[in-house]
């Protein structure tokens, strides 16, 4: 019972650590599809890969609202996370800044976050989806800004359609979500400016 | 407590956090940064703070490079292409003391590139980042005066208006007259103000292997170019955006292929053409390049010329 209710450690250094993962963040999102490993040795509640935690550790607090899954939320990572980021966790997909999706869960849609207004797409959700891998799954080949011709990528533990939502989430330009796959410490960053080519 | 945020010297009491912002400043901005990245040329509003500089001496850019830096970084600040001038200097010293950070002179070392109206000219690389001073990010202010009118039209892809002054331009003189802050077309899809850098760099922004981020401490405004991206000068087919060209090299370094700055050397007339950038310039001049003046501009010592040192010291 006693691992329910204590929560755990954040940062031991906030300034570098937080900076640290933050350039990792910037190279992922700039670079779509590069595999970019956010750090080394942290220990994450139950619930959320490594790379989740540390990213929202860096980017989340007091203004920015998190979607959990509801397990998510009841359990230890909701708890750690209103601890250390004193951020608001929402119902409504589209009410968040950030959200946490399991690559397998069938729901939300992706087009259940908000995607940000005409006038201000970057009032979106930034969604962090946590897979099984970020190799040897179903491979994708990606185009777009950040990326020098095409590129590659096949994670692993990603709900069938995945791919089809992601390619109709890039239709929308400049209007959507950007999506940050994670598994352990490594990230990939797929924003919204990058196109699916093809999945097979 | 970690041991930067105590300056040496003092007692205990932390002066500062680390890169002078606080933490919760850095996340906004960061969260902005992403924001920007993701939708490239877009003018992500940000709360932008006071710094111990007045708006308008590069605020903006000092925010994203507080934001982002770390005890990893070398940091090179220029200032119209030059490491030695006003702004630069006390920009390099201001991270230089709230952050302990490495500096250098030379492009290629560094890892963030600070700058206010240049971008260097020797090519960027992969990992770099360069970071913009802007004064005015909006590329149809002056069309336009009203933000509320100016965030419709990039919503909506409305850049008529910038079309029509180009062409009243051609109109009027025969060609476009902007030669700095020439608006570019990024990804196919936003109008954006590439700071005032002289329209010769424009091209360089083009497919960049380096990430560009973008500053306007006094308007609150972030955007970003990721590397490889397309960024367009604005033109039309019978008029082709052209960049400036010189009728004569550097006279220190004898470029050729370089942006020029026209200096004043006395008061009866006599000029001379040098590069804007100055460590592109040094760096040539030590690989023996020298151009016409170069003699001259050494023995008024206003310039450091080692070879013809060399020959003094060895006749």
């Amino acid at each position: 019972m006693q691992d329910d209710t204590l929560i755990g450690a954040g940062f031991s250094d906030p300034v570098f650590q937080s900076q640290a993962a933050f350039r990792a963040l910037l190279a992922a999102l700039s670079e779509p599809g590069l595999v970019q490993d956010v750090a080394t040795g942290f220990a994450a509640p139950a619930g959320l890969e490594p790379a989740t935690a540390i990213a929202l550790l860096t980017l989340a607090d007091y203004e920015t609202p998190i979607w959990l899954p509801a397990d998510l939320r009841a359990g230890p990572a909701g708890a750690w996370l209103r601890f250390h980021c004193g951020a608001t966790l929402v119902e409504g997909p589209a009410e968040a800044a950030f959200a946490v999706l399991n690559g397998t869960s069938t729901a939300p849609a992706l087009s259940a976050f908000s995607p940000g207004t005409d006038q201000f797409p970057d009032r979106s959700t930034s969604v962090l989806v946590q897979c099984a891998s970020l190799a040897g799954g179903e491979a994708v080949t990606l185009t777009g800004p950040g990326i020098a011709g095409r590129r590659e990528i096949a994670p692993k533990g990603l709900r069938p359609g995945f791919w089809t939502e992601v390619a109709a989430n890039a239709a929308r330009y400049p209007l959507g979500i950007d999506l940050i796959l994670s598994h352990g410490q490594a990230i990939i960053g797929l924003p919204r400016s990058t196109q699916i080519l093809e999945a097979r | 407590m970690t041991l930067h945020q105590i300056i040496p010297g003092e007692d205990t009491k932390p002066a500062y956090n680390y890169a002078y912002l606080d933490e919760q400043t850095k996340r906004m901005i960061r969260r902005a940064l992403l924001k920007a990245v993701a939708v490239p040329g877009y003018q992500v509003p940000f709360g932008s703070r006071e710094m111990p500089l007045a708006r308008g001496w590069g605020t903006g850019g000092i925010q994203i490079t507080a934001a982002i830096i770390g005890p990893d970084d070398v940091l090179k600040v220029i200032d119209q292409g030059a490491d030695d001038t006003t702004n630069a200097v006390s920009i390099r010293r201001f991270f230089e003391r709230t952050a302990d950070a490495k500096t250098s002179e030379a492009t290629d070392e560094a890892t963030i590139i600070q700058t206010r109206h240049r971008i260097p000219e020797a090519p960027l690389k992969a990992g770099q980042i360069m970071v913009y001073q802007v004064p005015q990010p909006e590329p149809l202010r002056k069309l336009e005066p009203r933000e509320t009118e100016t965030r419709k039209m990039h919503a909506w892809a409305e850049y008529g208006l910038m079309q029509v002054k180009l062409y009243e331009n051609i109109a009027r003189f025969g060609e476009v007259t902007t030669t700095y802050d020439y608006p570019v077309d990024v990804n196919g899809r936003y109008v954006m103000a590439p700071s005032p850098i002289p329209k010769f760099d424009n091209p360089k922004m083009h497919m960049s292997p380096s990430l560009q981020l973008f500053g306007a401490g006094r308007e609150k405004r972030i955007y970003a170019v990721p590397p490889y991206t397309s960024v367009r000068s604005l033109d039309f087919e019978d008029h082709p955006f052209r960049i400036q060209s010189w009728n004569e090299p550097c006279g220190l370094c004898g470029a050729t292929d370089s942006y020029l700055d026209e200096v004043i050397t006395d008061d009866r007339g006599g000029r001379m053409f040098v590069c804007s950038d100055s460590h592109h310039c040094e760096t040539r001049r030590a690989d023996g390049h020298r151009g016409a003046m170069l003699a001259d501009a050494s023995a008024l010592h206003l310039v450091d010329d080692k070879q013809a040192k060399d020959k003094v010291s060895k006749s």
